[in-house]
């Protein structure tokens, strides 16, 4: 038993530690650390950066970009990213299509897309959410009724983060009518400009633009773009699902976060002192780095389980990470917004305010909405409920 | 990186297990050991002398087997899962570990045999009444009288002290009661003259005593270390004392959270075992969590216990005990909710779980003590 890493692993961090911070524009890294939403150039450019050291997806089998690292070198170079504040290789493209098709996905379609998705050259976005399919994705009725060398599409999906950039979207569609629920499911994708496609923007409570409706109007989707067989879909959706738990406890994300409240409090003025002479106030940011170390080592025992080649299947315990992570990214932003107080109230992002900051913090602005904003961890991705429900079934039997 | 146990490791964890499964078959010849003299089982105790158990942490040339921390929580997992009362943490832990990072060669050679063949158990008397979780906070007088020291004052709640045979005291030899200097780690035979032992139960099970030091004089060679500077050598035992609590926390919590689980299987009630009902089901995943998360910490503790940066070390250990502590207290009051009545009952194997997870708490510092120590040095990560 040895909890440290070994001599390469060291190298390779710091590897990665530098590339991160001398190649990645510190103007995105600000932007991601003080939680402002990234444009899509910012996205673009950084992937592209990582594209280029063949960083963006070395989770990819190897003859499509990928790197033959070890689990404990995905979760050092995952991690490093993090606390970088670089953004990580949009989601859809790498951590969901990209795996799907690279596994299921027909040769042509693996040459036609993968190395455009590793480069940020074509956008996807994901439509499995329907309105009255979320939880129970299973029972989404977005249906696809095959006409000739075409699919037509019909149905609405939600939830379709960043679907106003996307070039391209993978969907969960029903294709057997007849049969049940998760039989009659496939996984189509489809070009964004299709006639019949409309996407209309949905504001989160923090005043951003994150996710969309899209609405299918008689879209007619050639065969070709069918992945994998027809109504098999729904075990697709499964394996993507079990690749977007992977990493999602963010670990290196909240110790950026608690980093950056650790700075910010000493220049915050309280009493006689700071917030960081608040003793209170250390101890509940001491309380969450104690449990954000804890989860570490859990995300640390569960990578080295990983890798060893008697535990292919997905390891249950990453239901724990996506619940205790999401707890804790959330209770990060909690304490930032604790830490601006009566600053937090002041929204001079959404219009009027002058040039001066509210009680001259350049930050505070941000605070309240990137709390607002991280209440989606615990829902999205399976909610945390339906993740206690993975466990008591899958670890405890019960 | 590697979360395994290695071979050697394995037989360690395989024969320990079967010892306490032999020796603890059920709750009530767990009881009966309690009712026993010393509150143990003296045969037992010799068992686990023969396994390796008292000698465990010493290295091969002074007798022992050369275990590390992996090893102590390999055992205090056992000890844990299984209730056993023996004094492995008083003596095995505490006691051994004073002895073996403070004791010289001469020392050594005096005390060692005894320990490791288990005929001489040790413990460590270092709570004052006012000292709580304090290690400097020393009222306990030494003063040197020609070439003996001579201690005088009264230690509390000292693990197993009438099973003992020798005690090590911390004992002021000068500064104020508070001081971080001058404060020594005094090797004293139990049966010496001056010395009085008043023991008692604990809540869990064991035994402690009320410890009185009048007039006790040790000669030259019963100080370990600096006479004047042991307190570093206390924060370590305490350390030590923390990765094995966390550890022995461990192995009780696993074995509560087992218990709960397989209640939730066969309790029926409405017709349907309660583990079908959800709001029950979840309550049992988030003591997994908390358990597991604890096993994180309780690993962490072991890594970290041998580190050679003090303040590295010192705020790790706190942390460990924050979270250890933490998961005693919501795992335990979990485990009884969710037993219903006869999780309160004292015939149920679960409750005394439960009374041993409520008082590791209040062993070597409790939550806010610690999360004070870890708040106050800037918190574990650099900013």
């Amino acid at each position: 038993m040895d909890l440290r890493f070994t001599a390469e692993e060291i190298a390779f961090r710091d590897e990665v530690r530098s590339f991160c911070r001398e190649k990645i524009p510190a103007e995105i890294r600000r932007k991601v650390s003080e939680g402002r939403g990234l444009g899509k150039d910012d996205v673009v450019t950084a992937q592209r950066i990582l594209n280029a050291r063949g960083w963006a997806v070395p989770h990819w089998p190897k003859e499509w970009g990928g790197q033959d690292w070890t689990p404990i070198q995905r979760y050092i170079y995952t991690e490093e990213l993090l606390q970088a504040a670089v953004p990580l290789p949009q989601q859809f493209n790498c951590y969901m299509f990209g795996p799907v098709l690279a596994t299921f996905g027909n040769q042509a379609q693996r040459e036609r897309f993968l190395a455009r998705a590793a480069n940020l050259d074509d956008w996807w976005c994901q439509g499995f959410s329907e309105p009255g399919a979320g939880s129970d994705l299973a029972s989404l009725k977005t249906k696809a009724v095959r006409d000739g060398d075409h699919y037509v599409v019909d149905g609405q999906k939600t939830w379709t983060t960043l679907g106003q950039h996307a070039d391209w979207i993978f969907c969960l569609v029903r294709t057997d009518m007849e049969a049940k629920k998760q039989r009659g499911i496939s996984f189509l994708v489809m070009d964004m400009t299709t006639p019949g496609i409309t996407v209309r923007p949905i504001i989160t409570l923090e005043g951003r633009h994150e996710v969309n409706e899209v609405f299918f109007d008689s879209v007619r989707v050639p065969v070709e773009n069918l992945v994998g067989e027809e109504n098999k879909g729904w075990d697709y959706a499964k394996f993507l699902l079990a690749n977007e738990r992977t990493g999602i406890a963010r670990i290196g994300l909240t110790k950026e976060r608690i980093q950056r409240i650790k700075r910010l409090a000493r220049e915050m003025p309280s009493g006689a002192g700071s917030m960081w002479d608040d003793g209170d106030f250390r101890g509940r940011v001491a309380e969450v780095e104690i449990e954000l170390k804890a989860l570490e080592i859990t995300q640390m025992r569960v990578a080295a389980k990983q890798g060893r080649a008697d535990s292919v299947q997905p390891d249950p315990a990453s239901s724990l990470l996506k619940i205790r992570g999401s707890q804790l990214q959330q209770a990060a932003t909690e304490l930032l917004v604790e830490l601006a107080g009566p600053f937090s109230l002041a929204a001079p992002a959404r219009g009027g305010g002058g040039n001066n900051p509210p009680g001259g913090f350049d930050w505070v602005d941000a605070a309240a909405p990137s709390y607002f904003n991280n209440r989606k961890v615990s829902i999205y991705g399976g909610s945390n409920e339906i993740q206690h429900n993975v466990i008591a079934k899958g670890i405890l039997g019960l | 990186m590697d979360f395994d146990f290695s071979e050697e490791q394995n037989l360690l964890r395989d024969s320990v297990e079967r010892f306490c499964a032999d020796g603890y078959p059920s709750l009530e010849a767990r009881q009966a050991r309690t009712r026993e003299p010393m509150g143990f089982s003296e045969a037992n105790w010799g068992k686990l002398a023969e396994l390796g158990v008292c000698g465990l942490p010493f290295s091969e040339e002074d007798g022992g087997f050369g275990g590390g921390a992996v090893e102590t929580m390999i055992v205090m997992e056992a000890i844990g899962r299984n209730l056993a009362v023996e004094p492995v943490f008083a003596s095995g832990v505490l006691g051994a570990t004073a002895i073996r990072l403070g004791a010289d060669s001469d020392q050594k050679a005096r005390w060692l045999p005894g320990l490791i063949e288990g005929t001489t158990r040790l413990t460590l008397a270092h709570t004052e009444r006012q000292s709580r979780y304090d290690l400097h906070d020393v009222a306990t007088k030494a003063r040197r009288e020609g070439s003996h020291y001579v201690l005088d004052g009264q230690k509390s709640v000292v693990l197993n002290a009438d099973s003992a045979g020798l005690i090590v005291v911390s004992a002021r030899l000068s500064g104020e009661r508070r001081d971080r200097h001058g404060i020594g780690l005094f090797v004293v035979p139990a049966d010496a003259p001056g010395v009085t032992i008043e023991a008692y139960p604990t809540q869990d099970g064991g035994r402690a005593a009320e410890v009185a030091f009048a007039n006790v004089a040790v000669g030259a060679d019963a100080v370990l270390g600096d006479s004047e500077d042991g307190l570093p050598l206390l924060v370590r035992v305490a350390e030590h004392g923390i990765a094995a609590l966390a550890a022995e926390a461990l192995g009780s919590m696993s074995a509560l959270h087992a218990l709960t689980v397989d209640y939730l299987k066969q309790r029926k009630q409405f017709g349907v075992t309660v583990g079908s009902f959800q709001a029950l089901q979840h309550r049992a995943v988030d003591m997994l969590i908390a358990l597991e998360q604890a096993r994180s910490m309780a690993i962490y503790g072991a890594m970290m216990v041998d580190s050679a940066d003090a303040a590295e070390r010192a705020a790790a250990l706190s942390a460990v005990k924050v979270q250890v502590n933490k998961a005693c207290r919501f795992l335990g009051q979990e485990a009884v909710q969710l037993h219903g009545g006869i999780g309160m009952t004292m015939e149920y194997i679960g409750a005394h779980h439960f009374k041993r997870l409520a008082m590791i708490e209040y062993q070597l510092g409790d939550t806010p003590y610690h999360l004070r120590r870890v708040a106050d040095d800037g918190g574990l990560i650099a900013a």
